[in-house]
C-alpha cells in the first residue's frame, strides 16, 4: 500500500491566467501615459510640410490649433475647393479667430497667457495669402507665439 | 463545540482581464500618439504708430520668394539648397567687407568661461513672400534661415561649453543669443503674381 496515492485524473492543470490582468493593465497604463485624447476631427486636408529644424511642442494644454487646408472629400460638394480655416470642429472665417483666441485664453491664468502657443497646421499646398491673413489676425488678437506645424525631414 | 473556520472566499478574478482589455481598447481608439512638432516662431506685435527702424542696406539680407516659388536672395536668383550657406556667410561677422553688416566689438560674460571678446553685427534677415507663394516653399525657406542660425549657435556652444545649443541652460544660452540673435523680419506680402 503506497503512502502517496495519486489523486484525481492525470490531466495537466489549466494554465493560470491570473497574471493576464496585470499584463493588460501595464499596457493600458502605457497607452494612457504615452498618448493624448483626440480632440477634434479634422475637416481639411492635412499634408504637413517637412522641415529639419523642428522642435517638439511642450505643454499641450497651452497649445491651440488652427487648421488650414482644402476641405476633405466629403465636404467639398458643400464648401468648394478653396482652402478653409478650421477652428475646433467647424469651418470658420478670419473674423472668428479673435473670438477663438479669447475662448482659448479663458481657462488660463494671467501668468499662463504668454505661454499660449497657436499651432498653425497648414497643408503644404495652401498659398501664403490665407496664412498671412491668419497671422495678421493673430497679431491683432495679440497671440504672438506661433508654431508652423511640420514633420521631421529624415533625409533632407 | 468548536466551529471549523472557513478560509475566506476567493474572489474570481477571471473577468478582470476582460475589463482591462475593454479599457485598453477604449484608450487605443480615442487617443493619438504623435506629439505636435514644428517651427516655433514669434510674431511681431501689431504696432501701427511706430516707424519701422531704418537699417542701412549693407545690414539687410533680402530674401524674396515669388508666386512661382522662385527664390531671390540679395538680387540674385538662388536655389533653396544654397540658402543656408548664404545666410550663414551673411550672419558671420566680416567687418571689412562693404557688403556685409557693420560690426561692433563687445565683451560678454560667459558663465563658466569668464568674459569673452566677441564681434556682434547689426544684421537683419528680411523675408518677403508673395500671396501666391506655396506654404511648402515658405516653410522650406524659413527652415533654411533657422537652420543657418542653429548651425552657428551650435558651433559657438561647442566652442564655449562643449555641448550642443539645445542642451544648454538658459543662463548659458543667453550670451550665444546675443551674438547670434534671430533677426528674421517678415515684410507684408505683396500681390505681385496678380490675382488668382
Amino acid at each position: 500500500m503506497s503512502k502517496f496515492k495519486k489523486k484525481g485524473s492525470k490531466e495537466a492543470p489549466p494554465i493560470s491566467t491570473a497574471s493576464l490582468p496585470d499584463i493588460v493593465f501595464m499596457l493600458l497604463f502605457f497607452f494612457m501615459i504615452a498618448t493624448v485624447i483626440r480632440d477634434t476631427s479634422i475637416l481639411v486636408d492635412q499634408e504637413m510640410p517637412k522641415a529639419t529644424e523642428i522642435q517638439k511642442l511642450q505643454r499641450r494644454s497651452f497649445v491651440s490649433n488652427i487648421y488650414i487646408g482644402r476641405p476633405i472629400k466629403e465636404m467639398r460638394s458643400k464648401y468648394g475647393d478653396e482652402p478653409q480655416i478650421q477652428l475646433n470642429d467647424s469651418y470658420k472665417s478670419l473674423k472668428d479667430i479673435s473670438d477663438y483666441i479669447a475662448n482659448e485664453r479663458e481657462p488660463l491664468t494671467e501668468a499662463q497667457i504668454p505661454l499660449m502657443t497657436v499651432s498653425l497646421k497648414v497643408d503644404k499646398k495652401v498659398k501664403m495669402g490665407i496664412v498671412t491673413e491668419v497671422k495678421q489676425e493673430l497679431r491683432k488678437a495679440n497671440s504672438l507665439k506661433i508654431n508652423y506645424a511640420a514633420t521631421e525631414d529624415v533625409n533632407p | 463545540m468548536r466551529k471549523t473556520r472557513k478560509p475566506p472566499q476567493q474572489i474570481n478574478a477571471g473577468s478582470m482581464a476582460d475589463i482591462a482589455f475593454l479599457l485598453l481598447i477604449f484608450f487605443l481608439v480615442t487617443t493619438q500618439m504623435n506629439a505636435d512638432s514644428g517651427l516655433l516662431r514669434k510674431l511681431p506685435p501689431l504696432n501701427t504708430d511706430a516707424e519701422p527702424p531704418k537699417f542701412p542696406e549693407r545690414n539687410v539680407f533680402v530674401v524674396l520668394v515669388n508666386a512661382n516659388d522662385q527664390l531671390m536672395v540679395e538680387n540674385q536668383h538662388m536655389d533653396v539648397s544654397e540658402l543656408r550657406a548664404a545666410t550663414r556667410e551673411f550672419i558671420l561677422p566680416a567687418c571689412n567687407d562693404p557688403d556685409q553688416p557693420v560690426c561692433m566689438d563687445t565683451t560678454l560674460y560667459v558663465p563658466g568661461a569668464g568674459p569673452k571678446q566677441v564681434t556682434l553685427t547689426k544684421h537683419l534677415v528680411s523675408l518677403q513672400n508673395d500671396n501666391n507663394t506655396s506654404y511648402d516653399m515658405y516653410l522650406r525657406v524659413q527652415n533654411e534661415l533657422i537652420a543657418a542660425y542653429n548651425e552657428l549657435r551650435n558651433e559657438l556652444a561647442e566652442e564655449w561649453y562643449g555641448k550642443a545649443f539645445d542642451k544648454l541652460t538658459d543662463d548659458q544660452a543667453a550670451p550665444i543669443k546675443v551674438v547670434y540673435p534671430q533677426n528674421i523680419s517678415e515684410a507684408e506680402p505683396k500681390q505681385a503674381g496678380g490675382p488668382q
